[in-house]
């Protein structure tokens, strides 16, 4: 019993993780039907703001023990989406506004970008790097003698959760948001309407990227980071997209649960790489049935 | 734009074969040293491989990510043949290392080179065929193709690290010798399998023009523009989705069942998405839809990777980002799209145009919508 329960805990916490590293790519993807291969670099930009707060922030905030205070980790959380999505809106502005309508290319131009920050990232120092984890989230939840739940898996869900909220009161209860949904539901008739929608395009993406950067955030708190962190969870992500429909919020956060839980429950039964190859064959299996996954969103083009 | 059909001539389509067999087989042996010889010799296998990738990619508008695995397949099938040569008798060298004291079934096949060379087509056309079946069927269609196959890649990837008793991990295949009992080191051995790459590279050039030129090539290039109207015209787009698929694999998995003795080692790193993605960089910097093209596009962005990599790794890196993001924005229809532009610039009405259109995808998409 408490060994499903761990593992229940472990899919959960897993699907949090693939959806913060999701929760971006849907959103691009569902807008401009854009697939950003740099989202995975984006991630890792997000971690390397964390670590710089850890080394020049903290010391600044208070000396030798600041690390462990974990101010500096609350900090960067919010920093790190402001830069990735800067970053998103740079790379909107110079490179995706241009290849509108050719969704191909875009992945080949993305792709391009991301190898370019993964070699920044390795020119400064490819070798990994820690972070420090805030003293207060080192430890668990003891529910049991056997059972006990990290408190840094923890935050990352109230993490996923949070952002979760923010979404939707940002796209259901936000004028903007109001903007991005008519254009995600029908392009034309919005801008006719008097949406500026390359607007909604760019500040989208640079949303999407910013979640990017929370995401490498959190992502401090689970190892050691490098210029490869990203490139990780890229794949699966965008597994959760494909699975979740295109354009879906409730599609998006389904799947990434459904792919946590199905992805350790499979791992514990079978081998770490055997459990990802039935995961993929079951979400080709899944996609016999639904071809535009969980969550289809109606919309008339 | 008068006739239709773009008129063939003899001395055309066979003359510039013959000046480029001439240059490769007569000429550059006796130029280049045997190192250099054997490097090109890989670079034609890539080159082989683009080919393939031209067929699906610039012809059908489907971009996979999985060319690089399937050229892994067909060279692990080629890697096992020459690791049980080398071993003889005994166990591959590795197998003991992981306590395995029988050969596994799966190795059987490969005592003999003609069934690993049959397999290592095989193989990949069966994985290509099954995927795409199930994947074009459900009528995935445009990114989501290239996300599935690149997914694919990724996993099959990591199933080859797990597997350190079968195929050694992430060590790969690495012991070889010999090859039909000829020693690999012998620079005669790697002149012989560079003239044996050479051949096979003509004849699936030949083989892919032969294709386009026939209502199944016209029928590939109908889907990429505009597929739905393939489906009410009566033929199966399934079937010729499928189909170029499939053929795609195979010339892959041929590619890398020639790459694997010219370089003696095959590992799971060698199959990953970078792998996949960089095919892809060399058709468009060739030319997609354009066969002569694809094989420019890899020899000159090979050339430029060993040139430049081997003085600074660091730097290759960034040009490489650099020509993903170019090749993009600025030269869409590659080398071969930008000098058809500039001859049509002098000579109005020269030829047909056979490069694709780019607005193409703009299309796709829309019928991606509509479903």
């Amino acid at each position: 019993m408490e060994l499903i329960l761990s593992q229940i805990f472990n899919g959960v916490s897993l699907g949090s993780i693939l959806l913060l590293a999701a929760l971006g790519l849907a959103f691009s993807f569902g807008l401009m039907k854009v697939i950003n291969m740099a989202h995975g670099e984006f991630i890792m930009v997000g971690a390397y703001v964390t670590y710089f707060f850890q080394q020049f922030i903290a010391p600044a905030l208070g000396g030798e023990n600041a690390a462990k205070g974990g101010l500096f980790f609350i900090l960067s959380i919010p920093a790190a989406f402001i830069i990735t999505g800067a970053l998103g809106y740079l790379l909107e502005v110079l490179i995706i506004r241009r290849l509108y309508g050719r969704p191909l290319d875009t992945l080949l131009a993305t792709w391009g970008v991301g190898l370019m920050l993964q070699q920044l990232a390795r020119s400064y120092d490819s070798r990994n790097v820690p972070v420090t984890s805030p003293d207060w989230l080192n430890g668990g939840l003891m529910i049991s003698d056997a059972l006990s739940l990290p408190y840094k898996r923890i935050f990352i869900i109230a993490l996923v959760v949070f952002c979760i909220i923010g979404i939707y009161y940002y796209l259901y209860r936000s004028p903007q948001g109001r903007r991005t949904r008519a254009v995600m539901q029908n392009r034309e008739i919005a801008s006719v309407l008097g949406v500026a929608t390359r607007r909604v395009d760019v500040l989208t993406f640079a949303l999407g990227a910013g979640l990017a950067g929370v995401a490498g955030s959190a992502l401090t708190l689970l190892g050691q980071i490098g210029p490869q962190v990203g490139t990780g969870y890229i794949v699966d992500a965008f597994m959760v997209v494909v699975l979740g429909g295109v354009g879906s919020l409730p599609g998006t956060i389904i799947a990434a649960f459904t792919i946590g839980i199905f992805n350790t429950f499979l791992e514990m039964s079978t081998t770490a790489t055997l459990g990802k190859v039935l995961v993929f064959a079951l979400i080709i299996a899944f996609l016999q049935w639904r071809p535009n996954g969980l969550v289809a969103v109606r919309s008339r083009t | 734009m008068t006739t239709l059909r773009p008129r063939y001539s003899l001395a055309r389509d066979w003359l510039p074969i013959l000046v480029c067999g001439i240059i490769l087989f007569v000429i550059l042996p006796q130029v280049l040293s045997s190192f250099q010889i054997n490097l090109l010799g890989r670079f034609l296998t890539y080159a082989i491989v683009a080919l393939g990738l031209d067929l699906i990619w610039g012809y059908t508008g489907m971009m996979s990510l999985g060319q690089g695995l399937f050229f892994g397949l067909g060279a692990y099938c080629f890697a096992m043949y020459l690791n049980l040569e080398a071993a003889g008798k005994n166990l591959p060298e590795f197998m003991p290392l992981y306590g395995v004291t029988e050969l596994p079934w799966l190795w059987q096949p490969f005592h003999s080179p003609i069934v690993a060379i049959i397999l290592a087509v095989v193989v990949p056309m069966l994985v290509a065929g099954l995927l795409g079946f199930m994947v074009f069927r459900s009528r995935v269609q445009g990114v989501y193709f290239s996300i599935i196959t690149q997914a694919l890649t990724a996993i099959v990837a990591l199933l080859l690290v797990g597997q350190q008793q079968l195929i050694n991990g992430t060590n790969g295949i690495t012991e070889m010798r010999t090859i039909f009992g000829y020693k690999l080191s012998d620079p005669n051995t790697k002149l012989a399998l560079y003239i044996i790459t050479g051949v096979v590279l003509g004849a699936v050039f030949i083989l892919c023009r032969f294709l386009i030129r026939t209502r199944f090539g016209r029928l590939l290039v109908a889907v990429r523009d505009d597929e739905n109207r393939v489906r009410f015209a009566g033929y199966n787009p399934v079937a010729i989705k499928v189909a170029v698929f499939a053929l795609s694999a195979g010339i892959a998995g041929l590619a890398g069942a020639l790459f694997v003795p010219q370089v003696g080692i095959i590992a799971p790193k060698q199959l990953d998405i970078t792998a996949s993605i960089e095919i892809v960089i060399w058709v468009a910097v060739g030319g997609r839809g354009s066969l002569i093209g694809a094989i420019l596009g890899a020899l000159l962005v090979n050339t430029g990777k060993s040139v430049i990599s081997s003085a600074r790794p660091d730097i290759w890196q960034f040009i490489m980002g650099g020509l993903f993001v170019g090749v993009v924005l600025l030269f869409p229809k590659g080398i071969v799209g930008a000098i058809r532009d500039l001859l049509k610039r002098f000579k109005p009405n020269w030829r047909m145009p056979a490069s694709p259109n780019l607005e193409v995808e703009t299309t796709t998409l829309a019928a991606g919508e509509q479903q």
